[in-house]
């Protein structure tokens, strides 16, 4: 394998590594927190009703916009460091 | 000056903009028709895929289903904006990379097969065709609402409109009419939202009014709207859901199915660059957020304004009598969507929920069932005159109504026809066509697919409403995976795909099919559509997740059993997961 190859290859597990990781945040606020662990965030409350109430219906479309930047942030910083972004 | 004239201001003004903005931007060349010219600067391009996404339903529909669903349908929240992540971390950028004009394109270059790309060219159209029906009645019924106009006559405008846009500028046209229509649309659903909510809990920002407390009472509007709706016998608006392995699946249907939608992936290919397809999912997002958040606010406050309007002295006290009844009743009354039947003939209207659970308390209380229905679209279409907002504001609903409709069904349009003139006319009838003519055939097809869409616009199918289920179920089980595992596998090969493909697309249309009906034909269900006769609980529109894990396995499956692709291909999806030299789009 050349430098070329290995160096090509280290991007994509980085980028496979953010996305993982990104995904996974994206499964916990709305599959986790909003539907199968609401009932263990009811005690938290939260404008008359509760921590699962508020992010079925704002926290995770919040949660999701902060991870799309996130993402975009990191990825062009390393389309630069691994030297494969454009112009 | 009447409400008449004043809308008639509003929706003629929209259109006149839309119209200046088509003469402005006409298509020269292919390159400008499909993908309008690569050189759409990234928040203009969210802005525009937030008007293409938001479509009748999310204007109209969707608050409304939300106020009559409580937390049960925060699915449609989650669901309509959670597939932007996996846009823009499993497939925008990507297929922005491949830099070719369509969706079918990729599959067809990638699994190096004309049969893949047709059977995705099948998939587009189904899915674009189902979902361009509902914007042509959404449009049809926004006119004949607030313009006077039959829905038919109202259709053919609107058609004209459209016509005029995205026949002469194609995606370019298209795009910069989607940017006027985001800011008619959102303006228009906003305003209300905002005095709505300062009206019952002094915050001017709708989704902390939500959790704010209600100013009248002084306990949180949450637990107020909770105490109402208890009182007349509903589920509590904020009560869990049983059903949870149904409520996740349904999320995670219309989020994988959003991200499998052709008229919105094709919206990122008009971006310059690979960096710029990331951004754009995000501002795409933000816009789609500022009405997806306001949404659930509208949702609740219009539910207690509707409630506190017809038990003016608490929901335990007598309700309001039907002579007294507010005139946005009686103005809704005259279109059918309010509709009243004085049951007990004691002169007031009662309504409650009449659930056998509650009958013993409406005997005590003199009910003999509930004497008022109200459309769940009445929710957005009559929340300014609730309000008590200027006749200008209801002017403004009208219009973003239309933009809504509009924006959407113009995406789908282009989708269509891209997939008629590119993939089967330049790719598969009659390869050397020449640029120009090739240009031709798209604005023919275009043309064609706007008289098929009015047509059927005018002439609903009677499936109209489970059209939904039939779109995002496709999507999801069909397209979007057969996209994922092109970029992120290099082993899945031809026949892999298209067994994966077919796996899916089969699966999902026949479960919706055994529980509504086969090709939706009423009477033909094998199946009562009832939650005791799904399959482990899952209903026929959170089928599609379940479809797209059958593709995935069929697809990697049988690829693991046959031989790998050529190397040429394996090269191409090296090719596109990194960003250096995606260079502009082209159709070669």
């Amino acid at each position: 394998m050349s430098d070329k190859n290995s160096s090509a290859e280290q991007y994509w597990r980085a980028n496979l590594r953010l996305i993982l990781g990104c995904l996974i945040v994206w499964a916990l606020v709305s599959y986790g927190f909003a539907i199968l662990l609401r009932p263990l965030l009811a005690g938290i409350s939260v404008g008359g009703t509760d921590l699962g109430f508020w992010f079925a219906q704002q926290g995770s479309i919040i949660t999701f916009i902060v991870l799309i930047f996130f993402y975009a942030w990191r990825m062009n910083a390393l389309d630069k460091r691994f030297d494969v972004h454009e112009d | 000056m009447s409400q008449f004239t004043i809308n008639m201001l509003f929706v003629g003004g929209s259109f006149a903009l839309y119209i200046a903005i088509a003469i402005w931007s006409r298509a020269a060349s292919t390159k400008e028709f499909y993908v309008a010219g690569s050189g759409v600067n990234p928040v203009v391009n969210g802005m525009a895929t937030a008007a293409d996404w938001m479509s009748a339903a999310s204007f109209i529909s969707m608050a409304g289903i939300i106020s009559a669903g409580g937390y049960g349908s925060s699915t449609y929240l989650m669901g309509w904006t959670g597939g932007y992540v996996l846009l823009a971390m499993l497939l925008a950028p990507y297929l922005r990379k491949f830099g070719k004009f369509t969706v079918p394109q990729f599959i067809g270059d990638r699994f190096y097969s004309s049969g893949a790309r047709l059977t995705a060219v099948v998939c587009l159209i189904v899915i674009s065709v189902t979902y361009v029906i509902g914007q042509m009645t959404g449009a049809g019924v926004a006119f004949s609402r607030f313009l006077e106009v039959s829905s038919t006559a109202g259709l053919i405008i609107a058609a004209i409109v459209v016509f005029f846009y995205a026949v002469l500028g194609g995606m370019k046209g298209i795009t910069y009419t989607q940017v006027a229509q985001y800011v008619v649309l959102i303006i228009a659903y906003t305003i209300p939202a905002i005095f709505i909510s300062i009206h019952l809990t002094g915050n001017p920002i709708p989704p902390l009014g939500l959790f704010s407390d209600h100013t009248q009472s002084g306990v949180p509007l949450l637990s107020k709207l909770d105490s109402v709706v208890r009182e007349l016998g509903f589920q509590d608006y904020t009560a869990d859901v049983p059903n949870k392995l149904n409520m996740t699946l349904l999320t995670l249907s219309l989020m994988i199915g959003t991200a499998g939608l052709p008229h919105v992936i094709i919206r990122f290919f008009t971006v310059p660059k690979v960096a710029d397809a990331r951004w754009s999912a995000g501002w795409a997002l933000v816009f789609i957020a500022l009405l997806y958040l306001s949404a659930p606010a509208v949702a609740a406050m219009a539910r207690l304004n509707l409630l506190t309007t017809i038990y003016p002295d608490g929901a335990e006290q007598a309700s309001i009598r039907y002579e007294d009844r507010p005139d946005w009743i009686k103005n809704w009354e005259a279109t059918g969507l309010i509709k009243y039947e004085d049951k007990n003939n004691d002169g007031r209207i009662q309504y409650y929920n009449d659930a056998p659970a509650f009958q013993q308390t409406a005997q005590e209380r003199g009910w003999n069932g509930n004497e008022m229905t109200v459309n769940n679209d009445i929710i957005v279409l009559a929340n300014p005159e609730i309000a008590n907002l200027p006749a200008w504001v209801v002017g403004l609903i009208a219009a973003g109504g239309l933009a809504a409709a509009l924006s959407t069904a113009a995406g789908l349009l282009l989708a269509i026809s891209s997939a008629v003139s590119h993939d089967l006319i330049k790719g598969w009838i009659k390869p050397d066509i020449s640029d120009r003519g090739e240009l031709l055939a798209a604005r023919i097809s275009m043309a064609v697919a706007i008289v098929v869409s009015t047509w059927l616009g005018i002439n609903p199918p009677g499936f109209a409403a489970q059209v939904v289920a039939l779109a995002f179920g496709i999507a999801a089980a069909s397209i979007f995976p057969a996209l994922m595992l092109g970029i992120f596998s290099k082993r899945v090969n031809s026949i892999g795909a298209i067994c994966g493909m077919l796996a899916g697309f089969i699966s999902t249309v026949v479960y919706i099919f055994l529980y509504l009906g086969w090709f939706f034909i009423p009477g033909t269900a094998t199946f009562a559509n009832t939650e005791a006769n799904w399959l482990l609980g899952i209903s026929p529109l959170s089928f599609g997740a379940v479809g797209a894990v059958i593709n995935f396995v069929v697809a990697l499956t049988v690829s693991a059993f046959t031989a790998p692709p050529p190397k040429e291909i394996q090269e191409l999806v090296e090719s596109v997961r990194y960003p250096r030299g995606a260079g502009a789009a082209t159709g070669h």
